[in-house]
């Protein structure tokens, strides 16, 4: 009866949306306001009836109802509670339901605290929101039914691919989800914008805390899945350039972009098309992640199905909606009132400057990731894009972007003093000379580039800390003063200053990690004794354990830093019961560094395959990504941006002379 | 600065880093990429010593060996022609024998493949798709032999 409830429930929030896909536009049309009305309380509705399916089917789960199809395929009796939380998600249907549920959640966000829009904007907005959600449910119900019955019921499931059981799964899908489908809120501003044939400051200032939010939890979910890939798969990578990841950068980017320039748009009503373009390509991207992931297209880890129907269903949806949206866009946004134009060299110049060089960024990995696709399907030639490519291409535009970045917020609107700015960055750029020297006394010239990346990482956090220290006047007014301006800075300053730290802290980690990585790969028997540059590991033994659905072998290490104990590491190997296993990894923090170690398979002597990496600021790349993200939280919570803080008055005033 | 300068100096600059962007994808499509190929395509094709490629297929049953200091070799083949490949270090949870393997790498004068990264599935359902892709040009795939190969999941 769950399962069919589930079912029913999705139904009817798919006929919700199809009403909420036209009764408001008709209202906006006629300024009918019954109508436009009427779209708040069907997102609620929709919402609540997609919570209920999602609900139907987790239930199904716990209850290990092995009569619906997914549950069966994707997870068994024995598995541990949480588990049968998360493989709700674990698998192609499921997965498609939360995407689903988050869409739902957020119209029902815009619909609920979305007051101060005016009427028709809003009305659109749900609008259009309500066509993605149509898209998606219709393809859930026609060719991915999660709530699809099995009979005769199979008595026991098929068990949670064991990659997948981990505390990862419980919180990357979720966050990445909350990012992609985020956006379609910026996408949905855009497209009624567009056809409202009416954009001003005030859009960006609505459409930019959803922008923010939908980054912030973009770039966790980024973050937490190259952590979750950097202790399961046992070797230690934190970013492979694969395509699936690939497929979650590229909205970042574009997202990255886009809310820059919302910046300029609200406080220069300048870059209003632009602004347009890229609310519509972070989405597109954000669609696009989800075809080359949901398609099958790629095979990885992520690639649940490989249902042509499927990949079919979701490329038409892509047409649809991101060849739709283009074409609206060519013929409304000349309509539009352009912007002004403004100087080189000012605040909105190093944004566009930001713009250009993060959206070439993304350019780069499009090409990388979609041209293998576009060449085997029309040469039938199989080639792999890998690190390389994205090391020659993407690394050098990422760079002179990261040196241009302090800058920034030092010049002024309108007019900024490039000169001026340099010598406020005096000290950040000593900073920096200071470590590239250090980085070379240590180095010994083994690595001519690391060096400076690490000096351009200190140079980024001396910078941030320069626009601090320049905006508060500390070490030139009066303490009790800086407290005063301190307190009536901005929120958003501070959080731009604490997102461009945590860049570069992230640069900062992946610099020392990629240069100074130390690694070990070697068989070893019980009572041997293996070195990494300061740290010596000795081979207890095996032992072997139970767990609620696996067995498991441990290989036993004792860790001693010159000589001295500082601890045990053990790595197992999983045998799940379907057969298959897994290697957990051993992982040992020292500082912000890491020890690694995942066990092999035993040799033919005896003997044990392991593998030891000594990791040198490892935590840096994913801290990085935690302080980032508190940045956009800090720039979230400013005044201005908060639902229903007064617009203020007279923003023409501030409008250029030209 | 005019109006017209200003624009100038803008879709100058975005010209700029265009073009660099052009000119770096292209420089690094012609070193960095490499192409997957068959067993049998490794055979016919004659691909010079040194050549950086990706191979797929099934793991020959009753080729693997392991040497010491955790050497292995073991052959590849799609059922028509097999490749002998080398590799030293760990090999993947699920690297067994008969069943799929990608690996890349670069051939030696001998024909000998010198692997440096070897792939396997990661769950019993799933079959990489180019070794699939590889079996079926030889004529050895089997449609349904592997009947849940709509399974998933590798690296």
């Amino acid at each position: 009866m769950i399962p069919e409830l589930g079912h029913y429930a999705l139904v009817l929030a798919l006929a919700l949306a199809l009403v909420q896909s036209v009764a408001p536009v008709v209202g906006a049309r006629t300024g009918d306001g019954v109508l436009m009305r009427l779209a708040n309380s069907t997102a609620l509705m929709q919402f609540l009836f997609v919570a209920l399916s999602f609900a139907a089917l987790t239930a199904c789960y716990v209850r290990s109802d092995f009569s619906v199809a997914t549950v069966y395929e994707n997870s068994h009796s024995m598995m541990p509670l949480i588990y049968k939380f998360t493989s709700v998600w674990g698998n192609h249907e499921g997965s498609m339901l939360l995407w689903v549920l988050i869409l739902a959640l957020f119209g029902a966000l815009v619909a609920a605290f979305g007051v101060n829009l005016p009427m028709s904007l809003k009305a659109l907005v749900l609008a259009v929101q309500s066509w993605i959600a149509s898209a998606f449910y219709l393809f859930i119900l026609l060719t991915s039914n999660p709530f699809l019955r099995l009979n005769p019921a199979p008595f026991e499931g098929r068990d949670l691919n064991p990659v997948l059981q981990d505390i990862g799964l419980a919180i990357h899908p979720p966050l990445l989800y909350l990012g992609y489908v985020g956006f379609s809120i910026a996408f949905s501003f855009a497209i009624a914008a567009l056809i409202d044939g009416r954009i001003d400051a005030a859009w960006a200032r609505w459409v930019r805390p959803w922008t923010l939010a939908a980054w912030m939890f973009l770039t966790l979910g980024i973050a937490m899945g190259s952590y979750w890939a950097y202790y399961e798969l046992g070797w230690g990578g934190f970013w492979f350039w694969d395509p699936v990841e690939n497929a979650s950068l590229m909205p970042w980017l574009a997202g990255t972009a886009l809310l820059h320039s919302a910046v300029v748009m609200e406080k220069r009503n300048a870059l209003k098309i632009w602004t347009i373009l890229l609310a519509i390509l972070t989405f597109s991207l954000s669609l696009i992640g989800t075809f080359l992931v949901r398609s099958g297209v790629l095979t990885s880890v992520h690639a649940f199905a490989t249902d042509p129907r499927r990949g079919i269903f979701i490329l038409a949806i892509l047409v649809l909606f991101i060849g739709g949206a283009l074409m609206l866009f060519a013929w409304r946004a000349p309509l539009l009132k352009q912007g002004g134009l403004f100087a080189p060299v000012s605040r909105e110049g190093a944004l566009v400057l930001n713009n250009l060089f993060l959206t070439t960024a993304c350019l780069t990995v499009v090409v990388g990731t979609l041209y293998p696709l576009g060449l085997e399907a029309l040469t039938g030639a199989k080639i792999s894009v890998g690190p390389p490519f994205f090391n020659l291409t993407f690394v050098p535009l990422f760079v002179p972007l990261m040196c241009a970045m302090p800058f920034g917020p030092l010049l002024a609107w309108k007019r900024g003093d490039l000169l001026g700015a340099a010598q406020r960055l005096m000290t950040a750029f000593g900073v920096a000379l200071v470590t590239v020297a250090v980085g070379f006394a240590i180095a010994g010239g083994k690595s001519v580039l690391a060096p400076f990346g690490i000096g351009l990482a200190f140079f980024v956090m001396a910078g941030a800390i320069t626009d601090l220290i320049e905006r508060t006047g500390l070490f030139r007014v009066p303490l009790a003063t800086v407290r005063l301006r301190a307190g009536g800075l901005p929120r958003s300053a501070w959080g731009t200053a604490v997102a461009h730290f945590g860049l570069a802290m992230t640069l900062l980690g992946i610099v020392c990690v990629t240069n100074w990585s130390t690694e070990r790969i070697v068989a070893v028997k019980p009572g041997q004794t293996i070195a990494l540059p300061g740290y010596d590991f000795t081979f207890d033994g095996m032992d072997q354990r139970r767990g609620p659905n696996f067995t498991a072998v441990g290989g036993r290490f004792t860790v001693r830093e010159g000589g001295v104990a500082i601890g045990t590491m053990e790595s197992s190997r999983r045998t799940f019961i379907r057969g298959n296993t897994t290697t957990e990894s051993a992982l040992m923090t020292r500082g912000f560094s890491q020890l690694y170690l995942s066990l092999g398979e035993t040799q033919k002597n005896g003997a044990l395959g392991v593998r030891l990496y000594y990791k040198p600021l490892v935590l840096l790349i994913w801290l990085g990504a935690v302080v980032m993200m508190l940045g956009g939280a800090l720039s979230l919570s400013d005044r201005r941006l908060r639902v229903g803080a007064p617009k203020p008055a007279a923003r023409s005033r501030l409008q250029p002379a030209e | 600065m005019t109006r017209k300068q200003r624009r100038l100096v803008l879709i100058g600059g975005c010209g700029v880093v265009l073009a660099a962007a052009v000119a770096l994808v292209l420089s690094a499509m012609s070193n960095s990429i490499v192409f997957f190929r068959s067993p049998s395509e490794i055979a016919t094709e004659q691909l010079a010593p040194g050549t950086r490629v990706r191979i797929g297929g099934l793991v020959e049953p009753g080729s693997v060996k392991r040497g010491d200091d955790l050497r292995i070799s073991f052959k590849v083949t799609d059922g028509k022609h097999d490749i002998p490949v080398r590799y030293q270090g760990l090999v993947p949870d699920l690297f067994r024998e008969g069943q799929g393997v990608v690996a890349e790498g670069v051939i030696e004068p001998g024909g000998l493949f010198q692997a440096d990264t070897v792939l396997a599935k990661h769950d019993e359902r799933y079959m990489p798709r180019e070794v699939v892709e590889a079996l079926k040009k030889s004529g050895r795939w089997k449609e349904g032999a592997i009947e849940t190969a709509k399974g998933t999941a590798a690296r």
